[in-house]
């Protein structure tokens, strides 16, 4: 990231909106637009503390950038930090296990969802494009692999495993 | 030993749970499945019950103010897919609210055959979901009815997955 400063908070969406139903676009890291993006879509997760990450299409944008912080998940154990990651890709996913999440696009619901809980992802750095290697585990996993879903589409509802396990909640943390 | 199907609705408070089941074991009567949430604010709750009690005493012993209450003596059924082993999917429904997503969709499931064994529906904002488990007879072409419940979804601007159940056997 060359500018994380410079982002502004963007609004995010909710569901259903197309843009959260649609496979998104490959980036160039380097380029100024994506490089923008990226620092939006982090201010904006800054903006956001209910939620551990957020994905570009979650602010309005058809491209694959995903932005974390799973330290401010009480229960995180691997903490990458904050970061953005360009066209991130999952790489290998063991462990899987059931948890609920929500998501601040899809308010007022939760919903038991498997996982891998442990993960690694490869992506790029935007601004450098430098190649980077994410190792992640317990919520930090699940946070990535939920922004991954975004990229592709889709939303914590389409692996709802049972028709009990779709809930009402107050409050979303997982993005 | 008969069996009762018992309904119970009635404003969410406190202790309604504890009320209803209370006064079955009071009467002797043993709950065997239940099922139990809140709709809209109001609690519903059905059970099955066994026991030497009829239906018209489990009525007089569940009654409350706050409660309508029903039970009706059933049979013990066998489940449909016991001899030839169903297929387990999960179906996932969501998109913006309309009527009639439920009849279009069930339509759909039913013409192959296929059975919903449990279903939740919410309505948040604008958006409808629908989660249902699904059980398929073996014979029926999965491909083919995920390609018809596809064109329905997109006939309601909804997204629809369909997908196997992954039991965790451990």
């Amino acid at each position: 990231m060359t500018r994380p400063a410079d982002g502004r908070p963007r609004a995010v969406i909710d569901a259903p909106h197309p843009l959260l139903s649609t496979s998104a676009d490959p980036v160039d890291p380097t380029a100024p637009d994506v490089v923008a993006a990226a620092a939006d879509l982090l201010a904006t997760l800054r903006h956001e503390p209910s939620t551990t990450g957020l994905a570009a299409p979650q602010i309005g944008l058809s491209w694959r950038l995903i932005a974390f912080d799973a330290g401010r998940h009480p229960r995180s154990r691997s903490r990458t930090g904050e970061l953005v990651v360009a066209n991130p890709r999952l790489a290998t996913a063991a462990r899987w296990d059931h948890l609920r999440e929500g998501c601040v696009s899809v308010p007022g619901l939760t919903a038991d969802v498997r996982r891998a809980t442990r993960i690694t992802v490869h992506g790029h750095l935007p601004g450098t494009g430098e190649p980077v290697t994410i190792e992640a585990d317990a919520v930090e996993a699940r946070c990535i692999q939920h922004q991954l879903d975004h990229l592709d589409g889709l939303l914590f509802l389409d692996r709802v495993v049972g028709a009990l396990s779709l809930h009402r909640s107050h409050h979303s943390c997982d993005g | 030993m008969g069996l009762s199907a018992v309904t119970v609705l009635g404003v969410d408070r406190p202790g309604v749970i504890a009320a209803v089941t209370g006064s079955l074991a009071d009467c002797g009567a043993n709950i065997q499945d239940s099922t139990m949430t809140l709709l809209g604010g109001h609690v519903a709750m059905m059970l099955l019950v066994s026991g030497e009690v009829d239906a018209a005493e489990l009525t007089k012993r569940l009654c409350a103010p706050d409660l309508v209450v029903t039970a009706s003596a059933i049979e013990a059924r066998r489940h449909f897919c016991d001899d030839g082993g169903g297929l387990g999917y999960v179906l996932t429904v969501h998109g913006p609210d309309r009527p009639g997503i439920i009849s279009a969709i069930s339509a759909v499931l039913a013409a192959d055959g296929g059975n919903i064994t449990g279903m939740s529906t919410r309505l948040t904002g604008r958006l409808y979901v629908l989660i249902a488990d699904v059980e398929l007879p073996k014979e029926v072409d999965v491909a083919a009815l995920m390609r018809r419940l596809a064109a329905v979804g997109a006939g309601l601007d909804s997204e629809i997955t369909f997908r196997p159940v992954e039991p965790d056997l451990l």
